[in-house]
């Protein structure tokens, strides 16, 4: 028996992505989109006693030098309501869907996801993004909003003080408003919003939902981004999955709690993470060498060389030298994609790598970009997960698999076992909501 | 003398609001247990009530052939966003999804968004009319063997397959394509209420199923034969449209049902498109509407769903099951296929001649 007062892991299943994590040449991997795949994922997630599934949201198709990048997985279905399907097919998973603030509304989309809530009897959970492109913006509305106040950020433009993310803040708290617009006994009241970004009022359709409000997920690692997870979140969703860098960014976020009256605990940290499996560590690493040999194609090494580089390097050998020429800052080369920070401090590490130890194009990309998170055998992983939570680099992992839809069956028999025997994760679910799972109590409702 | 063409049933399991997903479930399998053609369920923003689409998002893993159509409003929200999630019930139900279109005409509901004034019905059709245009185009936007998984190539799609809808409309533009791969049906099934003035002109261009309201067989036959002629002229085959006669109907109690007479025969009542009667009487009148030619089929809307509905599947459609009028099992999986709708093409492949 274990110490009872061992912090308790919390564990996400992230659908892959829209991008070359996701491996789709193996032969294992599965269709993107067929609903099979949703429901075998989300069910072993739910076997393995996860806290919730996943989903990412990317609204326009990414473009790589003016066309349709055509060597990631692509194409997805739209979240809320996938969600609301495999509500059917599960009973206590957490269902997060991703859900962009800027291309949305409250009224509507407050509705959309009080009525997961209720059709998941508690289960529903909302990451809050914030990506406001103009590239974007070209699939949604235009004509009637170009007065809106907050268009010029959409627009890309900095002529108003406000960023999505004042958008994103006022989003989320009208959506509280409405969530809390029914008594608890059932009656619904008028509501009257009056803000910077949305003026509206009326009756909301939907009564107080089984969670109170849904769980609030934040992704965004700005300052500004991490200020209104402290405000306004539940759960943050990072990249931050090295021990050094989690407990950095674990220790500042949680600082900025206290100014607005929460608890530490009030917020959990869940960085997105990848990992292989072996028998050994050593099979382990060879496997996850091959995963990144299939991760990085040697189109996506020159793909991954021309987002740094901001410019054609097609006509370059994947099995050469990096190019010569510098980079272009700024460049618009590629659209529709999270940037990865300064490209002239990431060209030059990359050139004095690639010299130091004379490697490839191809070798260059997979030595630096997005080796596996955890790598190693069941123990070894699980002992890895343990400490990153026991030492405060997390609260908890959202895990990214990289084979649709089988890529997390060997966490849920091998790792999660050995997860339960420490202690450290639990063997049942002891309650029925997310925030049940999660150990967040039901908002208090703001008559 | 021509055989007569399949009839097509469809209930509204829509009523007093209900917060939970089994009520809803419990709905449409029993439809389903009567082979309806689809269930509707109703969504406005204007009155208490879940989210249509996502309510039946829900349902779909529960059903294995019923066609699912949510009431979408096309007034204040997203065209793209309205693409993508019919889209996507369309692949969770494995292509059984259509929508509904409706608009939204008050003030009120304009201040529940903030963003616009309240207009007219008519131009909010035409708003909604776009909507299902963009959508269709969304839909075509993938061919379907866009996915091609090369690995010589390292290519995941033929981005040659993938276009851009560059929809420009009054009130909204769309780039795309979409962001959803082509669902299964190709296009999902699109319903309008085509009675009113206003949703007409939609109805002809856009539906795969227009509900009229009439009182008399010559009436509908009259309303149907138009709605074929508006159709044609927007360059449509008038066979790749259904129109289903909206029927409100309370079945009452069984006592006090009156027996059918041979010479008095199931009439509506003197407002229109409102049946009072027993489940037997229903299936005479759906029965004679539809061998005359009148039209393609029913969408009935009971009062009380709980209670009407079942007696619709084990009175009524039994009856029509019994004197071979109506389908006894489900020959096909899609909903297109339920209603004899071919799966289109996409528009792209066909404009580069290439079907
Ligand atoms: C871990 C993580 C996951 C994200 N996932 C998405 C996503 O699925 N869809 C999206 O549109 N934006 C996504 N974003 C983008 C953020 O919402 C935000 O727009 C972006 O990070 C810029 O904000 P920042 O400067 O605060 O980081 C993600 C960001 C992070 C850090």
């Amino acid at each position: 028996m274990t110490a009872p007062t061992q912090k308790q892991m919390h564990l996400a299943a992230h659908f892959p992505g829209v991008n070359n994590t996701t491996v789709w040449s193996d032969p294992r991997s599965k269709s993107q989109i067929d609903f099979s795949s949703f429901e075998h994922l989300a069910r072993t997630a739910e076997r393995g006693r996860f806290d919730f599934f996943f989903l990412a949201e990317g609204l326009r198709l990414r473009e790589h030098n003016g066309r349709i990048h055509d060597l990631d997985v692509v194409g997805r279905p739209e979240s809320l309501t996938v969600l609301s399907a495999l509500a059917a097919v599960t009973d206590r998973l957490g269902l997060a869907a991703t859900v962009n603030a800027t291309f949305n509304e409250p009224y509507e989309l407050a509705r959309r996801l009080a009525t997961l809530d209720h059709l998941s009897a508690g289960r529903a959970a909302w990451n809050v993004v914030t990506s406001s492109d103009a590239f974007t913006g070209e699939n949604f509305r235009r004509g009637g909003y170009l007065d809106r106040a907050d268009l010029p950020q959409v627009l890309g433009s900095a002529r108003t003080g406000g960023t999505p993310y004042t958008r994103a803040a006022e989003f989320v708290a009208t959506a509280r408003e409405l969530w809390d617009t029914w008594t608890p006994d059932g009656t619904p009241r008028p509501f009257r919003h009056h803000g910077q970004h949305f003026t509206i009022e009326g009756e909301f359709t939907v009564p107080r939902s089984p969670q109170g409000h849904p769980v609030v997920i934040q992704a965004g690692d700005s300052g500004e981004g991490r200020e209104f997870a402290a405000s306004a979140a539940d759960v943050i969703f990072t990249r931050h999955g090295t021990l050094e860098a989690g407990r950095t960014f674990y220790a500042d976020v949680k600082a900025r709690l206290a100014k607005y009256g929460r608890e530490p605990d009030e917020l959990k940290i869940m960085p997105g993470v990848t990992f292989v499996l072996g028998d050994s560590d050593a099979e382990a690493q060879e496997r996850a060498a091959e995963i990144r040999l299939q991760q990085i194609s040697p189109q996506n090494a020159i793909l991954a060389l021309e987002q740094i580089w901001g410019r054609d390097l097609s006509s370059y050998d994947p099995d050469g030298p990096l190019p010569e020429i510098d980079p272009v800052p700024d460049s618009t080369l590629v659209q529709g994609r999270v940037r990865i920070g300064d490209q002239l401090e990431v060209a030059a590490r990359w050139r004095a790598l690639s010299q130091a130890k004379g490697l490839s194009i191809r070798q260059t990309v997979i030595e630096t970009t997005g080796r596996q998170s955890f790598i190693g055998s069941p123990e070894t992983v699980a002992a890895e997960l343990i400490e990153f939570v026991s030492t405060d680099a997390a609260d908890g992992f959202i895990l990214v698999p990289h084979l649709t839809p089988g890529g997390l069956d060997d966490f849920v028999d091998r790792v999660v076992p050995l997860l339960q025997e420490r202690g450290a994760f639990r063997s049942e679910y002891t309650g029925s909501t997310l925030r049940s799972h999660l150990g967040l109590t039901e908002p208090v409702w703001k008559g | 003398m021509p055989a007569t063409a399949a009839l097509h049933l469809a209930a509204e399991i829509g009523g007093p609001p209900h917060y939970d997903a089994p009520h809803y479930t419990a709905l449409a399998q029993l439809a389903e247990r009567g082979t309806l053609d689809f269930v509707t369920l109703g969504d406005s923003f204007a009155r208490p009530g879940l989210d249509a689409l996502a309510v039946l998002s829900r349902v779909a893993p529960a059903t294995r052939r019923i066609g699912l159509v949510p009431t979408v409003t096309t007034t204040h929200t997203e065209p793209f966003h309205v693409s993508s999630a019919v889209a996507t019930l369309d692949w969770v139900s494995r292509g059984r999804a259509g929508w509904s279109a409706e608009v939204s005409t008050t003030g009120a509901e304009a201040r529940l968004f903030g963003r616009r004034p309240a207009a007219p019905a008519a131009d909010l059709w035409r708003e909604a009319a776009d909507t299902a245009e963009v959508g269709a185009r969304l839909w075509d936007s993938w061919e379907d063997d866009a996915e091609i998984r090369d690995v010589a190539t390292g290519r995941f799609i033929d981005r040659a397959k993938l276009h851009y809808v560059d929809f420009e409309g009054a009130t909204f533009t769309v780039r795309g394509p979409a962001i959803v791969p082509r669902p299964p049906q190709g296009h999902p099934v699109t319903v309008i209420d085509g009675t009113g003035g206003p949703s007409q002109d939609a109805a002809a261009r856009h539906a795969d199923v227009v509900l009229v309201r009439a009182t008399t067989p010559e009436q509908a036959a009259g309303i149907r034969a138009e709605v074929r002629r508006r159709a044609a002229t927007y360059g449509r085959d008038p066979d790749a449209l259904r129109v289903l006669v909206a029927l409100t109907v309370d079945l009452g109690d069984a006592e006090t049902v009156p027996e059918p007479g041979p010479e008095s025969g199931p009439r509506l009542a003197a407002r229109g498109s409102y049946y009072r009667g027993g489940p037997v009487d229903l299936a005479e009148l759906i029965g004679q509407w539809h061998r005359g030619g009148a039209v393609d089929g029913f969408h009935l809307t009971p009062i009380t769903p709980a209670r009407d509905l079942e007696r619709i599947v084990n009175g009524t459609v039994a009856l029509l099951q019994h004197r071979s009028l109506f389908r006894t099992f489900y020959p096909g999986g899609t909903l297109r296929e339920h209603l004899g709708l071919a799966r289109p093409a996409s528009r792209y492949v066909l404009a580069e001649g290439r079907a």
